[in-house]
């Protein structure tokens, strides 16, 4: 026995190694986590006593104790409704071209490709895009129409790859069956392929959504204003919006305005929240019912 | 034929006990030929075939416009200025009297902040990305992963925010030299913002190493630590070095955490504790301004969004094309 | 082991082929006497449903049908049998144009469906499909209510009215011997149903369209041996009013369910007949070995 191995004992070698490489590789994920904290607790922190309803319900104002995001919140509403009325139909409509009708050729490679670069281009290149197609050539101005058709290009890709995710989770059996009842492609698509991917495309919306609303660069170079001190009612009118205003105040140099900023935050993080919040539940609550 | 059909129904309806019999709309012929509806359907469903195609060109359009624009404005550009001095040229003041059009420092500040926040991301976002994927037990991962799809969602402006008032405070004590406005905060923070991409990205790919080979080297009486190192990391590191591309790619287009944190002085320096500017912050000053369209000043946005476009998509193309090599990889 | 009365009454002597093999046992799948099968002069009578002259059938370049001629009686059951890969799923698809759906097949020759080209250019797609129905290998109920699967067809052939639906619905179900077990839970998730179950809703899903043929493939092969059974014998019922095509590999189930049978090896329609004649005298060597088990 005492010749061969003994499996008994462990092999010293490496053992000091293998445990310094865990244990920095948890700090690594502790970090991670640690350092969210940090940024949330000290955003409560410097944003909490700004925060009430005056604040919710007043406008900008040069004296930081009056000012307060009214105009910002709904013109982020805004911003937020026209971008899902023009991005979902778009973007799920290109997921289900790409995956339902196109025929497997080079175009469809190309589109895809393509989608799969627009993700990755600064949005603030969709800002210089926007601002001379919609706000130039098209002459809609400084309006929160061209805000919100150009935070439709910056999340259009994010929409589509998401969707094309969900449809492409649905398995062919459904098409199939569909198809031998004597259904169209786009009976196929509509009665079945796009109820059973709801809850995938609805939680890539919803994310994608998300993003346009903590947007600000494209919004900036299109022109949204720092100082709106009314509610915008046409689709002409000038705007701001919730990240504007707070890079606004942030940029000044007064320790109240960055209190203000803090309380914006705070606000800002509570809609992405419940927003997210919305998208787990859907993921759950409809994700779990379909096994296939 | 169909007067046979339907009598052999009628009895078994009968022995159902059924009264009624809802007959479907039914032809024995196989051409189109019942009812609007039906001879309507070949339009209808070319018109929606039609439209959904439309809305997936409308991505290729997009690319097009971004290029078209971008060309059309900076080539004019580029008839007031030459294309020598832009590239080459070490100061960049087109807002001050005497203008100078020298990208250099501009790329350099986007430079800077994209090595810098590299070296905060890369380290800890590989480090956590190789945690989650060989070490952590299921458990703890799904209790980490929400965190990291938070620190994911929050907004740039908000790592704009803290840059100046946490980061830029903690440097400055650090560092007393510093100025309010400077490079390292920028980078603290961006890193800070890419991390969750590196480490998803990464994860995928390290997730993606077959087991088998992970059993094999635990054949071999590797470690757990020789595993991951010498085995999984090697056999991932083309895909990992591909997540890192896209976060840096997603680092230089940053735009509001950096224009908050960086300052507004195009430099050529390599200090991280300096004031700098990045061409994102650039245009971002521009279009807070009133410069007049038309105007050269105007058309600056143009050819430093040229710039930054094309850097990001080389990186972006480079990185989609190891991506998919490694998707082939393991098929 | 042998002694056991359900395995010896499957072991018959073979006329043919017994040289050199005769070690083995060879089992010869029993026709069941208890059921009502259709006589070879029954079949000849019966009016001709499906009727398919020399057709080659193509995936791009690769030929995978070799000139198949074979009719399809009224109100019948046709089994196609064979080895896996022989292309009889391929050949059941094409009734209904299923392989359209594939990009670069090509069909050479003519089916005719009462004498119609179903490979017309003046032919309907959604019409055919509608008139001949279909059942998978695998269950594949929407992940719906079992109402909006069974009501699916109809409500996309332009019936509306609630009530209406309701009717076919309970007339489909009632046919595939399922409205028992589901009528106090129409609106319950098709997925909540067992295999066997889920099976015979989408036979449901496809009499709702009211078809005149059903085709299936390979209905029951990943069923437990009850649900099976239950398959069998709706197929035996359904066999009444629709003509039906079926395809399996399971010889037993084939001489079980059907009135004609044919057999596919490799492409080619190897020999076809009723399925008394077929299975008890077939004519061909090639079939001879495959029903008694020798290969496939």
């Amino acid at each position: 026995m005492s010749t061969k191995l003994d499996i008994y004992t462990a092999k010293r070698r490496g053992r000091i190694t293998n445990l310094l490489f865990t244990s920095v590789c948890f700090l690594a994920t502790v970090t991670c986590v640690i350092v969210l904290f940090i940024l949330i607790w000290n955003i409560i922190l410097q944003g909490k006593s700004w925060l009430s309803w005056d604040f919710v319900d007043s406008f900008p104002s040069r004296f930081p104790h009056k000012a307060g995001i009214k105009s910002a919140l709904y013109g982020s509403i805004w911003l937020i409704g026209l971008t899902a009325l023009f991005s979902v139909p778009l973007g799920v409509g290109a997921a289900v071209y790409l995956e339902e009708y196109a025929p497997k050729s080079r175009w469809r490679k190309l589109i895809q490709l393509n989608i799969s670069n627009l993700a990755g281009v600064p949005s603030i290149v969709y800002g210089i895009l926007g601002l001379a197609l919609f706000v130039r050539a098209l002459a809609l101005e400084r309006s929160v129409l061209s805000g919100a058709l150009t935070l439709t290009l910056v999340v259009l890709p994010i929409i589509i790859l998401a969707s094309q995710e969900a449809l492409r989770s649905v398995p062919d059996s459904i098409r199939r069956s569909a198809y031998a009842l004597g259904a169209t492609r786009w009976q196929t698509v509509w009665y079945q392929v796009l109820p059973a991917s709801l809850p995938g495309i609805m939680t890539g919306v919803i994310l994608a959504l998300s993003r346009a609303l903590g947007e600000a660069a494209p919004l900036i170079v299109v022109g949204a204003m720092a100082y709106v001190p009314f509610v915008p009612e046409r689709l002409s009118d000038e705007f701001t919006s919730l990240p504007i205003q707070i890079f606004n105040w942030t940029s000044r140099p007064q320790e109240d305005f960055h209190h203000l900023a803090a309380a914006g935050i705070l606000v800002l993080l509570i809609v992405l929240v419940s927003m997210n919040a919305i998208a787990i539940f859907v993921r759950h609550k409809y994700g779990k019912k379909i096994r296939w | 034929m169909t007067e046979e059909g339907s009598g052999k129904e009628q009895s078994v309806e009968m022995e159902l006990g059924e009264a009624a019999v809802i007959k479907l709309p039914r032809s024995t012929s196989l051409a189109r030929a019942d009812g609007l509806l039906v001879r309507l359907r070949p339009f209808y469903e070319g018109v929606i075939h039609f439209a959904l195609f439309i809305c997936a060109s409308i991505s290729v359009l997009v690319t097009v416009g971004i290029v078209i624009i971008l060309l059309y404005e900076s080539v004019q550009f580029f008839f007031d200025v030459s294309i020598i001095e832009f590239l080459t040229g070490t100061r960049w003041t087109p807002l001050l009297k005497p203008q100078h059009f020298g990208i250099l420092p501009l790329m350099c500040g986007t430079m800077l902040v994209a090595a810098g926040s590299a070296i905060v991301a890369v380290p800890i976002g590989l480090g956590t990305a190789i945690y989650l994927s060989e070490y952590a037990s299921p458990r703890f991962r799904d209790i980490v992963k929400p965190f990291l799809e938070i620190l994911a969602g929050i907004p740039s402006v908000v790592y704009g925010y803290l840059a100046i008032v946490t980061v830029s405070p903690i440097i400055r004590y650090l560092f007393p030299s510093a100025g309010v406005f400077n490079a390292a905060s920028a980078c603290i923070v961006v890193g800070i913002m890419i991390l969750p991409m590196i480490i998803s990205l990464s994860e995928d790919i390290l997730q993606s190493v077959p087991l088998s080979l992970r059993g094999a080297a635990f054949a071999l009486g590797a470690n757990k630590f020789e595993v991951t190192v010498r085995v999984v990391v090697p056999a991932a590191l083309s895909g990992i070095i591909a997540s890192f591309l896209l976060a840096i790619s997603r680092a230089i287009g940053e735009t509001m955490a950096v224009t908050l944190a960086a300052g507004a002085t195009p430099k050529l320096t390599l200090n991280p504790l300096e004031s700098i500017q990045t061409m994102t912050a650039y245009i971002v000053q521009v279009s807070q301004g009133d410069t007049p369209t038309g105007t050269v000043e105007y058309r600056t946005i143009f050819a430093v969004g040229l710039m930054l476009f094309i850097t990001t998509m080389v990186m972006n193309v480079i990185a989609q094309y190891i991506l998919s090599r490694v998707g082939e990889q393991y098929e | 082991m042998a002694s056991t009365p359900l395995v010896k009454k499957m072991i018959q002597p073979s006329d043919k082929a017994t040289s050199g093999f005769s070690k083995a046992p060879i089992v010869r799948p029993s026709i069941p006497s208890g059921k009502r099968m259709r006589t070879a002069d029954e079949l000849a009578q019966a009016t001709e449903k499906i009727s398919v002259r020399d057709m080659s059938f193509y995936y791009s370049e690769n030929r995978a049908l070799t000139d198949i001629s074979l009719s399809i009686p009224e109100c019948c059951v046709t089994a196609f049998i064979g080895p896996s890969g022989c292309g009889k799923s391929t050949f059941l698809r094409c009734f209904n144009r299923m392989n359209d759906m594939i990009e670069g097949t090509r069909v050479e020759g003519e089916i005719l469906l009462e004498g119609q080209e179903i490979y017309s250019s003046r032919t309907d797609i959604v019409t055919l499909r509608k008139r001949i129905g279909m059942v998978f290998q695998k269950s594949t109920p929407f992940p719906k209510s079992i109402f909006d699967n069974v009501s699916f067809g109809p409500k996309i052939a332009g019936i509306r009215k609630k009530k209406d639906l309701y009717e076919i619905v309970e007339r489909s179900l009632q046919r595939s011997a399922l409205w028992d077990e589901v009528k106090d839970r129409l609106n319950e998730s098709a997925l909540n149903l067992s295999g066997g179950q889920q099976q015979r809703l989408c036979i449901a899903r496809a009499l709702a369209n009211d078809p005149d043929i059903l085709l299936m493939d390979e209905p029951a092969s990943a069923l437990d041996p009850a649900s099976t059974a239950r398959i069998e014998d709706l197929i035996f019922e359904l066999k009444e009013q629709y003509t039906i095509v079926i395809v399996t590999h399971n010889m037993q189930q084939a001489a079980r369910v059907s009135d004609q049978a044919a057999f596919f090896y490799q492409g080619v329609l190897v020999e076809s007949g009723a399925t008394e004649a077929l299975f008890t005298n077939p004519q061909k060597q090639q079939t001879e070995d495959y029903i008694t088990g020798r290969f496939g």
